[in-house]
């Protein structure tokens, strides 16, 4: 039997809030309009196949976990450092605490994935694995590694 | 200084909804560009009260009176059509025109394509049948019935009026029991009453 899922707009309008939070914080207000977007119209394609309507908080925060891993792939590509210009006044998102998530987002990848997908997306260590690959332990093993190192790097 | 990680977790909360609107509704606009819009909907100011209107790349789908829950009604698209449900006020521009200009007495006949999905076997003979029902017409159950292919199914034939998916452009309303009582309606009799009063029907 298939799964009863709910319609698409519901299921965008309950989670928007949370991905949109979350990709801010992994890639930064230039890019989490762009990963917010391709995070949704890719999970919009798989939406009628899904075997599981069960979590669907995990599912769409894993997919934006890995349209930010891209991000930050394409960014590391492009290497030439741009200095931040907003496109249109007034566009860039109020972020009074960035400067947070812009140490968080110089962390090594399996930390950075880590320390967002807990605080930024809010999720158990259990989803936290699940969504970035690995256990649970290793989930927990490298959020205290980042929080260790953004520690030092915020005491200084 | 503030722990690190309750750092993080205010860091996070900050104003956020504006921004996850605006991109939401990116989304939509790039979904129906790439295809991915199975079933678009909106809402419509009517004489009647707000309907919700519904379409497919194949035509109007659905339209839903006022005493029908829109929650409910999206669910039974997602489960039968496609769970690929957005709302998309762009889709169902013609359908608003179009009602609008039937509300206000100048159109007679809507040029809407339909998509009868919602529809089958009987049922649907006998939706097609009715939505050949002329403005200003009217017809009975048994009519429609006959049309259909068994004159002995009017009550069936009620009931899938009754259940007529594309209400007022499919006009089930023009339908009224043998002898010309009104029978019933999903908007209510009184609905149904004007309706007919205002495409200058006389009743009994």
């Amino acid at each position: 039997m298939s799964v009863r899922l709910p319609p698409f707009q519901r299921f965008l309008d309950a989670h928007r809030d949370e991905v949109y939070r979350f990709l801010l914080s992994a890639v930064g207000p230039q890019d989490a309009e762009d990963c917010f977007q391709e995070t949704f119209l890719a999970a919009l394609r798989a939406y009628p196949r899904l075997s599981d309507a069960s979590n669907l908080k995990g599912w769409i925060l894993t997919i934006a976990h890995r349209k930010a891993l891209d991000a930050h792939r394409s960014r590391s590509r492009r290497a030439v450092p741009v200095a931040a210009v907003p496109d249109e006044a007034g566009r860039e998102p109020p972020d009074p605490d960035d400067g947070v998530w812009e140490a968080v987002r110089r962390l090594p990848s399996k930390q950075r994935a880590a320390v967002l997908l807990r605080f930024a997306a809010d999720l158990p260590y259990r989803e936290v694995a699940r969504a970035a690959g690995g256990t649970a332990e290793a989930a927990r093993r490298n959020v205290s590694d980042g929080l260790r190192t953004l520690r030092k790097e915020w005491s200084r | 200084m503030i722990e690190i990680s309750k750092q993080l977790t205010r860091a996070a909360r900050g104003a956020v909804k504006v921004h996850a609107a605006r991109a939401a509704s990116s989304v939509v606009r790039r979904a129906r560009d790439a295809g991915l819009l199975d079933v678009g909907y909106g809402y419509t100011d009517t004489p009647f009260g707000r309907m919700l209107v519904a379409v497919t790349p194949k035509g109007l789908v659905r339209v839903a009176m006022r005493t029908e829950s829109p929650d409910e009604v999206l669910q039974e698209l997602s489960d039968r059509l496609s769970p690929r449900v957005l709302e998309a006020p762009i889709a169902v521009d013609a359908v608003r025109r179009e009602l609008d200009e039937y509300f206000e007495g100048k159109r007679q006949v809507f040029d809407l394509p339909l998509d009868w999905a919602l529809s089958s076997g009987f049922r649907e003979k006998v939706l097609r049948a009715t939505a050949r029902i002329p403005y200003g017409g009217v017809s009975s159950y048994r009519e429609m019935a006959t049309r259909a292919g068994n004159a002995r199914a009017s009550r069936a034939a009620g009931s899938a009026l009754a259940t007529n998916p594309i209400p007022i452009v499919v006009p089930c309303h023009r339908v009224l029991r043998t002898g010309g009582h009104l029978g019933g309606y999903g908007g209510g009799l009184a609905m149904k009453e004007a309706l007919l009063k205002m495409e200058g029907v006389r009743l009994a």
